[in-house]
């Protein structure tokens, strides 16, 4: 699904963000990204929707290698992903319907397709209500959970989250992480980038945490590691 | 399609104040360019009366015979340059004379002998009315020998060539000079417009939307401006057309077909100045 091979990435102008990173994450997976502001979980996630591409080694995703798209293949990468962030990132002078809609209208799809599949993403986040909202009209949770519901119209192979409870309360983060436990039990897999590790203790998942750009832990490989030393692994600072 | 036309009227609601402005200055930009467009075309019919007169005479010596001068005719009316050649007898000239200098009528009459000569009146072909062309004409009717003398209005069909060369220039030049401040003026909204929805184009990129499709309500927005502001501009002219054809002078206004064009060059100017604008922002993003 998703394969970092040698991964590096430089910033014009800025140190190292990513350095040598290999993993993979498999379908239906849900990973954990933690590590300190700046440690380059951000960097990893642009890696994955080809908002970036890496200095050097590659970056593999439902079978292409980003670096080898051209402009206009990226579109159809991004039409196979959900993204959500710490900002909602909504059209402020659209519905919340009309918000998730759009990812469909952009694709081209076909009128009459677009308000089922819409009214069934609002219903599995819990917004059937609320469609004819604005998100002015809506809580920082309902928000976020307008942006989830536009990132899996599409029915995404992964979902891809950067901090996406950082603007969130304590309640609404919960109930945030609950719907993409959800969305992953039926099958989506997703890669959520937090920096707040009671969340991540909170949730039985994969842990990869990054320090300065590096890997420097990651849980389904260093779990059996610990499992031989007789502990379970999963613990981060 | 219909998604476009609606993504393109959205972004006419919801900047409307700049809308109506880069309308407006793109209407005005291209008023100036249709005021230069019809004074080069007023300037084009008022020289091209002109030129209507443009003739060269040549008088033929006395008693050349009639059967000569009819073939030299046929040969004048195979030069390139030649539009009409016409044969005035020695008759006919002073018939003409008594007819249109009818002050004089007696003096015509009481004449004992003829002193009017004969001549050949040759028109040239539009194309072919400037100074160079004429004396060349000039030069070639001098050859025959029974031509005593060449007349045509030398002077003035030179003030004419350099009249109409500056009126080109001049309406050229500025023409290309407020077509490219449209140009400019287009762009610069777009880009405005482009800036203003720049979020918007962002999360459009981020679900999966083709460069095109981030494009086409720009472009149908760029052109849209174009369309309106032109529409503006001609009817502008139509008003300063009127105004001076009803107190300053007869003038022409542009045909249908030559409106049409310059409103379709400021669909034309929109669509284009849009298009680089957008192409200069998703090369950045
Ligand atoms: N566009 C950029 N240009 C230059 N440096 C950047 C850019 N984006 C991120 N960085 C740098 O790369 C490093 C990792 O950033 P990021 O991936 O955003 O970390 P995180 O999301 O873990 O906070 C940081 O040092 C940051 O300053
Ligand atoms: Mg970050």
């Amino acid at each position: 699904m998703i394969r970092f091979t040698n991964a590096f990435k430089a910033y014009p102008r800025g140190s190292l963000a990513l350095k040598d990173a290999s993993f993979h994450v498999g379908r239906g997976e849900f990973v954990f990204l933690t590590g300190h502001s700046g440690a380059g979980k951000s960097t990893v996630l642009k890696l994955i929707y080809a908002e970036e591409f890496p200095t050097s080694g590659e970056v593999r995703v439902a079978g292409v290698v980003t670096s080898e798209l051209r402009r206009r293949e990226v579109p159809r990468l991004r039409r196979r992903l959900g993204v959500v962030f710490q900002d909602f990132r909504l059209l402020e002078d659209r519905t919340a319907e009309e918000n998730v809609a759009f990812a469909l209208e952009v694709t081209g799809a076909r009128r009459g397709t677009i308000a089922p599949k819409v009214m069934r993403v609002l219903a599995q986040v819990g917004l059937a209500a609320k469609a004819q909202a604005y998100p002015r009209e809506l809580s920082g949770g309902e928000q976020q959970r307008v942006a989830i519901a536009r990132a899996l119209v599409n029915d995404p192979h992964v979902l891809l989250a950067d901090e996406p409870t950082g603007n969130l309360d304590e309640r609404a983060a919960r109930g945030v992480v609950q719907l993409l436990r959800d969305i992953n039990a039926n099958g989506t897999a997703v890669v959520m980038a937090t920096h707040n590790l009671e969340l991540v203790r909170q949730a039985p998942y994969r842990v990869l945490e990054l320090q300065d750009g590096a890997i420097v832990y990651d849980s389904a490989v260093d779990e059996v590691r610990s499992n031989v030393g007789g502990q379970r692994g999963g613990t981060v600072t | 399609m219909s998604l476009t036309i609606r993504e393109t009227l959205l972004a006419f609601r919801r900047a409307p104040l700049l809308s109506v402005l880069s309308m407006t200055t793109i209407a005005f930009a291209l008023f100036v360019v249709g005021l230069f467009g019809l004074v080069a075309l007023n300037l084009r019919t008022a020289l091209a009366d002109i030129e209507e007169r443009v003739e060269v005479v040549a008088y033929l010596i006395r008693g050349t015979p009639v059967e000569i001068s009819t073939m030299a005719l046929g040969d004048i009316q195979a030069f390139p340059e030649v539009a009409s050649v016409q044969y005035v007898s020695e008759d006919d000239a002073l018939e003409r004379a008594r007819r249109q200098l009818v002050e004089f009528q007696g003096v015509f009459q009481d004449l004992e002998t003829n002193p009017l000569p004969a001549s050949l009146e040759i028109r040239l072909k539009p194309g072919f009315r400037d100074e160079d062309h004429v004396r060349q004409v000039a030069d070639r009717l001098r050859g025959f020998r029974f031509v005593e003398d060449i007349r045509y209005g030398r002077e003035w069909i030179a003030k004419l060539d350099r009249l109409r060369d500056i009126g080109a220039a001049v309406g050229l030049a500025i023409g290309i000079a407020f077509a490219l401040a449209s140009v400019i003026i287009i762009g610069t909204t777009i880009r405005m417009g482009v800036l203003h929805r720049s979020r918007e184009i962002a999360i459009m990129r981020l679900v999966g939307a083709t460069d095109g499709f981030i494009r086409r309500p720009f472009l149908l927005e760029g052109a849209l401006k174009g369309a309106v502001g032109g529409a503006a501009a001609m009817g502008l002219n139509y008003a300063a057309y009127l105004a001076v054809d009803r107190t300053l002078f007869d003038s022409v206004f542009f045909s249908r077909a030559e409106a049409g064009l310059i409103v379709l060059f400021g669909t034309a100017l929109g669509f284009l100045a849009s298009a680089q604008s957008v192409r200069r922002h998703l090369a950045r993003v």
